[in-house]
């Protein structure tokens, strides 16, 4: 499904070859890891086991692959973990019984009511990124970090710092459903590991066979060329950030269901795990090069990563020392791959003027 | 400059016998040369005929596989521009490195500032360099100028002051007048004299034949990753160096290409664009009309607004006011999507930077500005968009591997026709280009012109900018010649003389100064 092997040519499939080879990294790590892990500890490769791991992984999976679309195109969306909470909040305070305004009355909307709600607040906290980075040319990193802080804001103000607890509904107000729907395990698997399936396969088509696909790469690649071929890029912004945020949204109802509480506090740093994800999974943060696929192994990197340190029992002080050093040691493997391809470039394009200079490489370090 | 003992015409730098492979390919096939002090010796050749590579192992970015340098005459081994720069050889590439947020004194010292006993910066003595380097440039430029309010002219003599301050005694430029205009290139060439006659070395190369013919002391001509030609600069000709370029004659004029027109395609009135950065007047209340099957060349210096047209006519720059007619539909307003599916595009000047997605393949290059042309329910048709991509391979003539292979495994000529080649694919029926043969080689510009001359004949009209009036003359239906946003003249190229549009370009129009064309 990587968006470089699509054309079968001689020399395209030496380039399939590099790309192989920077998802390659993630996908040795995680066999390590396993592999580690599996050998300290008996109960690792233990088919529960396996299950609550990949259950863990599915939320983080679910809001790397929106924050994959935000980073293929250059940008960084700091909010989803802030929308993870205020969706959650959102369909928490509906499932409890909702204030009509102006009124005394106490509404119980169903079940399918709830998601929609929550899903469309996740998007409205997107499009508001969207619109700010595409159309007012707020930074990316100061747009989200924003509205981080506002929606944060929002889901304390929400439930004023409460959380809510009684989710299961009541038969005769006809709003059951949503634990017993979000929770379960169908055919022995946790819901939230279907829906991640769902989404990595819809969203590696939209990426690879659509135009919409085609174009973020683009945009991602080369915003001034992808806008002189005709790319509606601010669109495209708008687009994918609505998207993280609905991705967000959806991790905030599965881990409100999961836990089962809508926490204000639900979601916190989840951005970071996500970011962490879509970077060992081999996707440039200056944009245009990333694959669902790389995604999915870099959240079950970090995910089986984290339950093995817990299972073994190593300090959680540890544990954050350690993943960070995966994390770091990810992209440091990453970027000597890629100044090693580069060299390799220039020497097959002896022709082409050098592009890079010393001095602007000097400037970063003034 | 340079204290060293010896004579103009002295070797100061030989290269001996140097080959270069990268994997299979030869790039260099046992090469030798020689700088001499106080000479400039000018190279020529097509893309990938082996220039850059030895430049590149002569100012150190690269090493050789065989064969060795000597300086002064004893063998020498680069291994790092640091170095080659401390021996005094000194490179300016084609894209300029400066930093254009920091003014010209922290320019030139970028990197190896001078520094006080305590260990700050000695901003004072910097300064003092600076001035005097400058003065020996007779550039009346400030060194606490920002870098990003010079003209690109004085932004090349910026990055000359800085390879002197190095105490250069070998200095080797890439295409250096790619950018600029005539009247720069006249300062640069007279900087050029003043550097051989205090003893400096120069190798320069060059698309602009005749430009590098005239300031040649040397010629030597590559081809093939080898050394084909050398001789004294009063002995050669235009006509010498191509044919030795390309071991064929191969002058190409279009000028006498049929011209049947027809009706107007493309209308503008009154158009006036606006820089909305400087609030400047890029282009003054412009009318023109083309034709289908005309191709027409917008012949000007830098700043004559001809880029500022052309990215108006596409889209990218705002219309201040006036109207722009598509064969009848007003497009004034429309965005680049819009008006690349009405079938007006561009292809910008500057193609790494606008023209080209670098992480994507050949073939996807080719096909992003007519993706949704092969959409079939919502996706793209792979088989489709295929067909279309090794039509378009086929029609303007890309060498490649295929469609798979990386855009920037592509020589500059290719590259630029894959750029005309994913415009074409939109099936327009107006095509701009801006400088459509910056930077490629001569047999890739005679293509570039042939395929265009081929499509004008089925139809399509041409609007092309150019600051070489060759190009202008040789190219075109019609020359329209600019200066500060207005047009002056409008020439035949087979009625004219090269000095007389050249002349109209350089008139100063004292109408358009009292208008106000500069605010």
């Amino acid at each position: 499904m990587s968006p470089t092997e699509t054309t079968a040519a001689p020399r395209g499939r030496k380039l399939n070859l590099n790309a192989l080879m920077v998802e390659g990294r993630a996908l040795v790590a995680l066999v390590i890891i396993v592999a580690v892990f599996s050998a300290l500890s008996p109960n690792f490769l233990n088919p529960d086991n396996l299950i609550l791991m990949t259950r863990h992984v599915a939320l983080n999976a679910i809001l790397a692959i929106g924050m994959l679309l935000v980073i293929l195109n250059g940008g960084i969306d700091l909010s989803v973990g802030s929308s993870v909470g205020l969706s959650g909040v959102v369909a928490g305070y509906l499932l409890q019984g909702a204030n009509v305004p102006g009124t005394d009355q106490v509404a119980y909307p169903p079940v399918w009511v709830v998601i929609i709600i929550a899903l469309m607040v996740g998007c409205l906290v997107g499009w508001l990124n969207g619109v700010l980075v595409a159309y007012l040319n707020v930074a990316p990193f100061i747009a989200t970090l924003g509205m981080l802080y506002v929606a944060r804001g929002l889901a304390l103000l929400i439930t004023n710092g409460e959380t809510f607890t009684r989710l299961s509904g009541d038969k005769e107000l006809g709003n059951t459903g949503f634990l017993t729907v979000l929770a379960s395990d169908p055919f022995g698997i946790p819901f939230p590991v279907w829906v991640m399936v769902v989404f990595a396969l819809i969203f590696s088509v939209i990426l690879n066979k659509t135009p919409f696909g085609r174009w973020l790469y683009a945009t991602g690649g080369n915003e001034r060329a992808a806008e002189l071929s005709g790319v509606p890029i601010k669109r495209i912004k708008v687009t994918i950030y609505l998207l993280a945020g609905m991705c967000a949204a959806t991790v905030g109802l599965l881990l409100t269901a999961d836990l089962p509480a809508a926490t204000p506090k639900g979601g916190e740093l989840y951005e970071l795990n996500a970011i962490a994800a879509v970077v060992i999974g081999g996707a440039a943060l200056s944009g245009g090069r990333g694959t669902i696929r790389g995604t999915m192994i870099g959240a079950f990197v970090i995910g089986f990563l984290v339950d093995g340190l817990v299972l073994v029992g190593v300090s959680v002080f540890w544990q954050q020392v350690v993943k960070g050093a995966v994390i770091i040691l990810a992209v440091a493997v990453d970027q000597i791959q890629q100044s090693i391809q580069k060299s390799r470039a220039i020497r097959t394009a002896a022709a082409l003027p050098p592009t890079t200079d010393a001095p602007t490489e000097e400037m970063v370090g003034v | 400059m340079t204290d060293e003992p010896g004579t103009d015409g002295d070797v100061i730098l030989r290269a001996v016998d140097i080959v270069q492979t990268y994997g299979v390919t030869r790039a260099l096939k046992g090469v030798n040369f020689e700088v001499r002090r106080g000479k400039v010796t000018v190279l020529f050749g097509e893309n990938g005929a082996g220039k850059s590579t030895l430049m590149k192992i002569m100012s150190g970015v690269e090493q050789p596989t065989s064969g060795h340098l000597e300086l002064d005459g004893e063998v020498v081994e680069l291994e790092s521009t640091t170095h080659a720069v401390d021996l005094g050889i000194s490179i300016i590439h084609q894209e300029l490195n400066l930093c254009p947020n920091l003014n010209v004194r922290d320019n030139m010292f970028v990197g190896r500032e001078l520094r006080t006993v305590r260990g700050s910066v000695d901003f004072a003595a910097e300064r003092a360099v600076a001035r005097e380097v400058m003065e020996r440039l007779e550039g009346a430029i400030d060194p606490l100028t920002l870098v990003a309010n010079l003209r690109l002219g004085q932004q090349q003599v910026v990055e000359i002051a800085r390879a002197l301050s190095t105490k250069a005694r070998i200095l080797i430029m890439d295409e250096p007048t790619s950018a600029l205009s005539a009247a720069e290139v006249a300062v640069l060439f007279r900087v050029i004299r003043e550097l051989t006659a205090q003893g400096v070395a120069i190798v320069y190369i060059s698309h602009h034949l005749e430009e590098a013919i005239e300031i040649a002391d040397y010629a030597v001509v590559f081809r093939d990753g080898e050394l084909v030609a050398s001789e004294d600069a009063a002995n050669i000709s235009p006509s010498w160096v191509i044919s030795k370029m390309v071991g064929k004659e191969a002058e190409h004029d279009f000028s006498g290409h049929p011209r049947e027109h027809g009706d107007v395609i493309l209308e503008l009135e009154n158009l006036r664009v606006v820089d909305p950065n400087s609030g400047r007047v890029a282009v003054q209340d412009m009318n023109l009309q083309l034709k289908t099957g005309e191709i027409v060349c917008l012949y000007g210096p830098m700043g004559a607004g001809r880029t500022e047209l052309l990215e108006a006519l596409a889209g990218r720059q705002p219309i201040a006011s006036g109207k722009v007619l598509l064969n009848g539909t007003d497009i004034t307003g429309r965005s680049i999507k819009d008006r690349i599916a009405t079938g007006i595009g561009l292809v910008p000047e500057d193609r790494q930077r606008d023209g080209l997605v670098q992480m994507m393949t050949v073939g996807k290059n080719l096909s992003l500005p007519s993706l949704l042309s092969f959409v079939k329910r919502a996706f793209v048709s792979r088989s489709s968009e295929a067909k279309d991509i090794d039509w378009a391979i086929k029609e303007v003539r890309v060498k490649t591997s295929g469609p798979g292979a990386p855009i920037t495994s592509l020589s500059g000529g290719n590259q630029q026709k894959v750029v005309i080649g994913k415009m074409l694919m939109t099936k327009p029926q107006v095509l701009l280009l801006d400088e459509p043969t910056r930077g490629i080689d001569v047999g890739a510009k005679a293509e570039v012109f042939s395929l265009l001359f081929k499509a004008a004949e089925s139809g399509l009209a041409v609007l092309y900018a150019t600051s070489e009036i060759g190009e202008a003359m040789t190219s075109s239906h019609r020359v329209i010649v600019m200066n500060r946003g207005r047009v002056m003249r409008e020439f035949d190229p087979l009625h004219a003389e090269r000095d007389e549009v050249t002349a109209a370009s350089d008139q100063l129009d004292p109408q358009a100064l009292d208008s106000g064309v500069v605010q």
